[in-house]
């Protein structure tokens, strides 16, 4: 059998010894929670006083024991598409993102909902990303309805699952709303949850109104949570690595805590986005190594649970798509892949989180696409390694003509896309840069992505549903699916 | 006292040790030396080393918030010993300060305000999620010179607006200066939403409210001309 390549930064006494400490911090000093779910806890006898909740160490463990080891996402044809379980790897790109490089200048500009749009369907055409984000804030919709309408473009225009998240308690409702139109009915969408909602705590050890009431309403909806936990190594959590990982354990337990008693049983997943604190700058590098070890330490942790496991990777700190950015972009998503976590996010942003880019989520595919043949190992394929081949060849050396290498060659090799130069003749004899050769594959893939319509029931009512929403906000029509004056038209809502 | 103390309280500072600081203060006092002397000369030009081995990439956050440490433990002493000669420190300027409504991050915020404090503002924190009004009546009521907006959010970013808007409604934008600052904020969106000044790190926060103090010193002789 076939070994499958794997990293592990801690050894099984650490694990014990963070998860040890993990315990004791959510019992004393315990976590600070919102007057939400102070009633559940307390029926499940969990003391709280001041507004901080001490969670005892065998309750916690009873509940960890009964949240899933695994769950599945699925397309919109009701297949699983996403298998959150085990060492399974999968990639989406970042999310929430205000800015985005303008293809053309390549300077950040705020996001519109055309840019999100383009994103979509790249992703979509891209088999390195098994589920979409809802990747861009559309600065040209009302504040008060960014979150949920990135989610219906990307219900619009994607059969891919969607990796999601709400930016209040309120408007939770409202994307969940759009998914149960998108499913067929609540009880299709609790059966074959599309997405997942990244529910973020803040550190240290702090459930807020908003993060506390998106994990028990999304519990009892019975659609998939992935914690986010975001502890700041030097700044909001303990500087050493060990101590923030075991702040993020910590973190999550006591969500999964909260998550369980609202419903039992419901999907959840250990989530991280952890960063260290430069302590020149305060920013948050996302591509420095000790990010990417947080990461795959994390989900170490989680994995030793046997919990579903996500992370915030292949990101990257410079401002414009370079060396560097890519250096760090490629080496996170290699070692994301190796950790064997669920779900890896991040891909196609830069500038610590603040930007996203379309050109850098195609060079990213590439990386990913990378670390997905190394997590695949190495094969034996034959009872003979090189013997046989040998014996046909004698020492002349002449494999290219073996039946073995053209029958083997493309399971061993994997083939990028021109992106990557291999040294491919070039139709007009240049020699285009990286930027060139990736905005050719944007426009190759945008202009091969065709867009399958929802069935037409659940179209209408989607948007009929979209516009009354929109309409509150003073928006008319729907951008990027429907424009204003088409609005009454007989017949279409 | 030789004028080596004033090396020795200028090197407690860089070497951010309170202890230190707070000890050559009292000693300082009782050897009859100027309290104003002891700021100006000993601990003041500490913070200006601290600040300019920081911008070198010589020292780091936390040693910077260790010397921010060693000057409050040194104007402890001396700022009382000024009172009772009836004078106080020469004041930079008065900053309300806090994180826009919806954010509970306050890491940056805390830093700048560390760092402003060290460098004589009179720093008044409101905390996080603070709304714009709040920011507006805090204003009024201390007199504020520069009000600082954080966000740490993409999300609560947009917030910031509502502060210049409310300091606007109050009828207060022409006497205070707003400089905002986070994560995901630039200059660009400083423009877009009117802000006086962008802030991408705490130190560049202390230059930007010493500039703004300036505009305003400037502004002032305008008017009065």
């Amino acid at each position: 059998m076939k070994m499958r390549p794997k990293l592990q930064l801690l050894d099984q006494a650490l694990i014990e010894r963070i998860l040890n400490e993990a315990f004791q911090l959510i019992e004393d000093p315990g976590v600070r929670v919102a007057p939400y779910v102070v009633d559940l806890l307390r029926a499940a006898g969990i003391s709280v006083k001041d507004g901080v909740a001490h969670i005892p160490e065998l309750l916690a463990r009873r509940l960890l024991d009964l949240a899933p080891r695994g769950f599945c996402l699925y397309d919109r044809s009701g297949k699983p598409a996403v298998r959150y379980a085990g060492d399974d790897v999968h990639f989406d790109p970042g999310s929430s993102c205000l800015n985005i490089l303008d293809p053309e200048t390549q300077q950040a500009r705020p996001a519109l909902s055309s840019d999100l749009v383009r994103l979509v369907k790249v992703t979509e055409m891209l088999p390195q990303f098994a589920a979409q984000s809802t990747a861009m804030v559309c600065n040209d919709v009302p504040p008060e309805i960014g979150d949920w309408y990135r989610l219906l473009l990307v219900l619009w225009y994607s059969e891919k699952p969607v990796v999601t998240g709400a930016f209040s308690a309120s408007s939770l409702h409202t994307l969940l709303e759009l998914l149960v139109i998108e499913s067929g009915g609540r009880a299709e969408l609790r059966q074959h949850p599309r997405a997942i909602f990244d529910v973020c705590p803040s550190p240290p050890l702090n459930w807020s109104e908003f993060a506390s009431q998106n994990l028990v309403d999304l519990a009892r909806a019975g659609v998939p949570a992935e914690i986010v936990s975001m502890p700041l190594a030097g700044a909001t959590a303990p500087v050493t690595l060990a101590g923030s990982v075991t702040q993020h354990a910590a973190e999550c337990i006591s969500g999964i805590t909260i998550h369980q008693l609202a419903q039992p049983g419901s999907p959840i997943v250990w989530g991280a986005a952890p960063a260290i604190f430069d302590m020149r700058t305060g920013k948050t590098p996302m591509g420095a190594i000790e990010t990417a070890m947080l990461d795959v330490a994390c989900a170490e942790v989680g994995k030793s649970l046997g919990l579903p496991t996500h992370a915030y990777m292949v990101a990257g700190d410079g401002r414009l798509i370079d060396a560097q950015v890519e250096m760090e972009s490629g080496m996170s998503a290699v070692l994301g892949a190796l950790a064997g976590i669920n779900m890896i996010s991040g891909a196609g942003m830069l500038d610590f989180l603040a930007c996203h880019s379309i050109e850098k989520l195609v060079i990213d595919a590439e990386a990913i696409a990378s670390a997905q043949r190394l997590i695949e190992g190495i094969d034996g394929r034959s009872d003979s390694l090189a013997v046989a081949m040998f014996a046909q060849n004698g020492l002349q050396g002449d494999f290219l003509k073996l039946k073995e290498t053209r029958a083997l060659f493309r399971k061993e090799q994997h083939f990028p896309s021109a992106v990557i130069d291999r040294g491919l003749p070039q139709t007009d004899g240049a020699t285009p840069d990286i930027l060139q050769r990736t905005r050719q594959r944007v426009g190759e893939l945008l202009s091969a992505y065709e867009r399958h319509p929802l069935p037409p029931e659940r179209e209408q009512a989607l948007i009929a549903f979209a516009l009354r929403e929109a309409k509150e906000c003073g928006l008319e029509g729907l951008p990027e699916i429907l424009r204003p004056e088409y609005v009454h038209e007989p017949g279409l809502i | 006292m030789p004028d080596d103390n004033f090396s020795a309280m200028r090197q407690s500072i860089i070497d951010g040790a309170p202890d230190t600081a707070s000890e050559l203060a009292l000693h300082a006092v009782s050897a009859g030396i100027a309290p104003i002397d002891a700021i100006h000369l000993g601990f003041v030009p500490g913070m200006h080393e601290v600040g300019e081995q920081f911008a070198r990439g010589q020292m780091y956050l936390p040693d910077m918030m260790a010397s921010a440490e060693a000057m409050r433990a040194a104007m402890a002493v001396l700022d009382p010993e000024l009172k009772k000669l009836g004078t106080e420190r020469p004041m930079a300027g008065i900053v309300v300060l806090g994180t826009t409504k919806g954010d509970i991050h306050e890491i940056g915020k805390i830093l700048v305000g560390t760092l402003l404090t060290a460098h004589g503002f009179r720093v008044h924190d409101l905390g996080v999620d603070v709304a714009g009004e709040k920011f507006a009546a805090q204003a009024q009521e201390l007199h504020a010179d520069i009000v600082g907006v954080s966000a740490l959010l993409t999300t609560t970013m947009r917030n910031q607006k509502g502060v210049v808007e409310a300091i606007e409604k109050a009828g207060l934008r022409s006497q205070v200066k707003i400089m905002v600052g986070g994560a995901p904020v630039t200059r660009r969106w400083a423009d877009e939403i009117g802000a006086d000044g962008y802030a991408k790190d705490a130190m560049s926060a202390v230059e930007l409210a010493r500039q703004l103090m300036q505009q305003k010193a400037q502004g002032a002789v305008v008017e009065s001309v």
